[in-house]
């Protein structure tokens, strides 16, 4: 068990350094030059040495990236250059939205998708399951830019029951902060429930024709308790690692719904970094957004195979 | 007591003074609706069964004789299943039952050890709670009490050091334990009847005679009807009061054990037996396997299924289907050209002379021999 | 572009490996596994069921889109950059049959051109990543050895990374961005996608006895790949390509709607909805968000079920053995 631990986390680690390499050269490598944006088309020669300069840029590729890869390790991502701030500070503040943001609209997909995945299993091609389906089936059709505004449309404007944008922090009350954060939180779920809804009735289907379901039935256990204690848990694994990809979609789906209702997290800052061309901003955030969705993945894995009793052994 | 204890709302009869039948089956027929068309798994099966007996059920693959099991329990699901026909058990009639009267019966009256525990076995639930998961729900017993009686009964079939087995998961168990726990689990609630599902298959050979003592001897101290369904002659030769030989989804053969093993009537019992290896037999001795497969259930066949592959054929056996013939107390039998009669001594003479193959594999004649002697020798069987 | 959406159980080959192999529906019957016999084993589709009427109508709106895109520019529409400002906000009419957006644009003409964007995105980054991704893993399935482990080991860390992030850093900083530019990183962020695809479908098929009695009859490992795996391989991957198609085209909705996509004045779907969002315009004229985003849901919704159909078409045929 040990053993598999430490090859996951030396993978973990050479897929970091990796990351941190490939983050650090897709914006180095690019043509074009940083002190354009900062300085503007506009200057002096000699500004723009002392910028070169100011900015490391003037060493070569590698010595760069050691600097860079030293400062990142002793906890120092960079500053930006457009807010001054230093991009440790603009993490701190972006990562607990991002977080509320994951749990609230995973919470929400999960309490979703479950029911309606036990009920749709139980009676497969019949009405629900079929009104399910489809629906669920359209649902992924809709893309966060799709359907955010969509729902800001009918909810915000509309019926004005929640902000469209902006964000309130818990220190603002709880009631205040879930209802900034309930519509990006359903945008992004909206998603996620499509995908958990069709894997877990598969895997529901195919678990119910196993002998052991047959066997409880002939104990004379209700359905329910069938369907909850004894199918569900077989049947979860397919949904973990659809979580587990499900997250690379999120970030995705993060970007486009912190820009439309302004939620200040890694992905709104991102957005605001790339588009000033602050690269040292970009090269920090992208590492950590880069390293955080690998560490999920793994993360994911490994709970997989804590939870399977069969695989633990392996 | 245990809230979550359903009350049962159909009243059994106390067994002790049961008159009739413990299980009657009339007329069953289950059928499957498959795009190759309607798949006749148990085509007409009828037998009854008293408490404290134990019949045999015998087929080969494909005989329906799983799909019998099942069936009688009520266990088959899904929309595309005709079944039709009676099956009465302590004189309530099981198939005009709801799901949900029937879940009464199932685990508390009637219960079924399943063939292979591997998969009949929740792979992530601990045997323990596969034990007392029916104690605490359906016989409302508190967790202690379920955890004492689940020990009492891991014991009682032969379960060394139980308490670690209960915490344990069915895939840390060898084969013959897991089914000795799957025995435990189907006796947890006292049932009355017993249906064994292939007992015995996939566990060495030594094994399978504790198996089969063991529920022998709980049959003999619950006084419960059982039925053993196997593929296996071996496996009910000493262990039924009667047995019962399937065929393409039909009875072809019944009668109580000594008489079926001393006066076989269905060529298709006959050729089962023969195919028994027995130790006494020289080495190097040729297993008698009979020809031919299993009949497409689909297919819509007239006459005797077994005509195929019968080495007592004859024109009459593949228009005609036999009907159910009495021989003797409570043996019946389908055949036309029964075995140890006049009639079936020709048919077979007629069937070597004419070089028919089943005949010949039958009779071990060569073809060669069988060609140059156009009268029919009578080769030793 | 992001992993794929699963739309089965996700494989992770410890699990998979380690679970017992699941009996069919058909347990109950026994010893009626002759059933299965009757199928066939290859992966070409029968002639018994076609792909059903659903799948014909899909692909035909989706070639209806890909028609209306190519002749945009001669069909008979309104110049879609051209600001109208006696006709702003205006609803669906005669004369602007999808109305106007808040500078007097004519949304159906708009619309129709942003979906060039789309289009050629999507469909054009899938088709090169097929090509080269998809003969890479046709190849590294079939040879294996050194050059497949170093194949597979670089997509998995190329997969690694999220693939938004990598496009819109890169685009945004390899000024001016271009629709050529768009599709040649769109490209090659599908083809480690597409390599893997191919691979897995390759390598199933590669032990068939079909494979192994070409071989055995003297058959060239080009003949080979050709004639004996390209056609079996190709259908199964066509569903995770259309899937492919349509993340693409949402992830340039999400760029596009980011601003990050192609400069303007050329305006892609997801620019559109992103200016029907702002300056009010949802108050105002809901309509600029509302059609672009009704034209996504169809497209991606037949582009869906067409994936979905041809999944289940030929997953029946894979009897495993």
């Amino acid at each position: 068990m040990t053993r598999y631990v430490a090859t996951r986390v030396a993978l973990l680690v050479v897929i970091s350094f990796l990351i941190s390499v490939a983050a650090f050269l897709l914006i180095h490598l690019l043509p074009g030059d940083p002190t354009l944006a900062i300085l503007g088309p506009n200057d002096n020669p000699t500004a723009r040495a002392t910028l070169l300069k100011q900015l490391g840029l003037d060493h070569g590729l590698v010595q760069q990236y050691w600097t860079w890869i030293r400062n990142v390790v002793h906890g120092n991502l960079g500053v930006s250059f457009l807010t001054k701030q230093t991009v440790t500070n603009a993490l701190s503040v972006a990562v607990p939205i991002d977080l509320e943001l994951i749990i609230v609209s995973q919470v929400i997909a999960l309490a979703v998708a479950i029911p309606l995945a036990l009920v749709a299993a139980m009676r497969p091609n019949k009405a629900f399951d079929r009104v399910a389906t489809t629906t669920t089936f359209g649902f992924l059709s809709l893309p966060t830019f799709v359907a955010g505004p969509l729902l800001v449309l009918l909810f915000a404007v509309e019926l004005h029951v929640v902000p469209a944008t902006g964000f309130n922090r818990l220190s603002q009350g709880l009631g205040s902060n879930l209802q900034s954060v309930i519509l990006p939180s359903v945008t992004l779920a909206i998603g996620s429930i499509a995908v958990y809804y069709r894997l877990l009735r598969a895997d529901l289907i195919s678990t119910l024709q196993e002998d052991f379901v047959t066997m409880a039935r002939a104990k004379g256990l209700s359905t329910p308790y069938i369907l909850v204690r004894h199918v569900l848990r077989p049947s979860s694994f397919s949904l973990l690692a659809g979580a587990g990809i499900s997250i690379g979609t999120l970030f995705t789906g993060a970007f486009v719904v912190e820009v439309l209702f302004q939620l200040p997290g890694i992905g709104y800052q991102l957005v605001q970094a790339i588009y000033a061309r602050d690269y040292l901003v970009v090269q920090g955030m992208a590492l950590v957004a880069a390293v955080a969705f690998v560490v999920v993945n793994f993360g994911v894995d490994f709970l997989l195979t804590l939870l399977d009793p069969r695989v633990r052994r392996a | 007591m245990n809230p979550l204890r359903r009350r049962p709302h159909l009243r059994f009869p106390d067994v002790a003074s049961l008159e009739g039948p413990l299980l009657e089956v009339e007329d069953l027929h289950t059928s499957f609706r498959t795009p190759r068309g309607l798949v006749r798994a148990v085509d007409g099966v009828s037998f009854s069964l008293g408490r404290g007996r134990t019949l045999g059920v015998v087929g080969e693959s494909g005989s329906g004789k799983t799909v019998l099991g099942r069936s009688v329990m009520g266990l088959i699901p899904g929309s595309n299943v005709v079944r039709s026909g009676t099956v009465r058990f302590s004189g309530l009639d099981l198939t005009a039952m709801s799901v949900r009267e029937l879940r009464e019966v199932w685990g508390m009256q009637v219960a079924m050890v399943f063939q292979d525990p591997m998969t009949a076995l929740n792979p992530v639930v601990r045997v323990g709670r596969q034990i007392t998961e029916s104690l605490r729900l359906r016989a409302g017993l508190d967790r202690a009490g379920a955890r004492e009686t689940a020990l009492a009964l891991l014991t009682s079939v032969g379960i060394p050091d139980p308490e670690r087995r209960l915490r344990s998961y069915p895939h840390e168990l060898s084969g013959g334990m897991r089914q000795r726990v799957m025995i435990a689990i189907s006796l947890a609630c006292g049932p009355k009847l017993l249906l064994a599902d292939e007992p015995t298959t996939g566990l060495d050979v030594t094994v399978q005679a504790q198996i089969l003592d063991l529920l022998a001897t709980q049959q003999r101290e619950r006084h419960m009807g059982m039925i053993l369904v196997t593929h296996d002659l071996g496996v009910v030769a000493n262990r039924t009061d009667e047995i019962a030989v399937m065929y393409a989804g039909r009875i072809v053969e019944q009668a109580p054990t000594a008489e079926l093993f001393a006066h076989t009537r269905m060529p298709y019992t006959e050729a089962l037996m023969r195919s028994i290896p027995r130790i006494a037999d020289p080495s190097h001795t040729r297993l008698r396997a009979i020809p031919g497969r299993p009949p497409d259930l689909a297919a819509d066949t007239q006459g005797c299924r077994f005509a195929p592959r019968c080495p007592y054929v004859q024109d009459q056996c593949r228009t005609e289907e036999p009907p159910l013939r009495t021989a003797g107390q409570g043996h019946v039998f389908r055949c036309w050209y029964p075995v140890g009669s006049a009639e079936g001594a020709d048919a077979l003479a007629r069937n070597v002379s004419a070089l028919v193959p089943a005949a010949l594999a039958f009779t071990g004649t060569r073809v060669r021999d069988a060609a140059a002697a156009p009268n029919g020798a009578r080769a030793q069987a | 572009m992001p992993e794929a959406l699963p739309t089965g159980p996700a494989p992770r080959t410890a699990i998979d490996e380690a679970r017992a192999p699941r009996p069919t529906g058909l347990s109950a019957l026994g010893g009626v596994e002759s059933l299965a016999g009757s199928l066939p084993p290859t992966g070409l589709p029968s002639k018994r069921t076609g792909l059903g009427a659903m799948f014909w109508v899909c692909a035909g709106w989706v070639a209806l889109m890909g028609l209306l895109a190519i002749l945009a520019g001669v069909l008979p529409l309104k110049a879609p950059n051209f600001q109208d400002y006696s006709a702003v906000n205006v609803g669906p009419s005669l004369h602007h049959l999808l109305g106007t957006d808040d500078l007097g644009r004519d949304l159906l003409a708009r619309i129709i051109f942003g979906s060039r964007v789309s289009l050629v995105i999507g469909f054009g980054s899938i088709g090169i990543g097929l090509a080269a991704g998809g003969t890479l893993g046709l190849l590294a399935g079939y040879l294996g050895g050194v050059v497949d482990h170093i194949l597979n080991a670089l997509s998995f860390v190329i997969l690694a990374f999220p693939a938004l992030l990598a496009i819109m850093v890169i685009e945004r900083f390899w000024e001016p961005v271009s629709l050529l530019k768009l599709v040649v990183l769109f490209s090659a962020v599908a083809a480690p996608q597409l390599f893997r695809i191919m691979r897995a479908t390759t390598l199933s098929f590669a032990g068939r006895e079909f494979v192994v009695a070409s071989r055995a009859t003297g058959a060239t490992t080009g003949r080979i790949l050709l004639r004996e795996l390209l056609p079996n391989t190709l259908p199964a991957a066509a569903s995770f390509a259309l899937i492919g198609v349509a993340l693409a085209i949402v992830t340039e909705g999400a760029l596009a709607f980011l601003g990050l996509s192609v400069s303007l004045p050329t305006s892609s779907l997801g620019n559109i909805i992103n200016a029907g969002v702002n300056n009010d315009n949802l108050t105002l004229n809901p309509y600029i968000a509302l059609w672009p985003s009704l034209y996504i849901f169809l497209l991606l919704t037949t582009l869906n079920l067409m994936s979905d159909r041809l999944r289940s078409y030929f997953d029946v045929r894979e009897v495993k053995l």
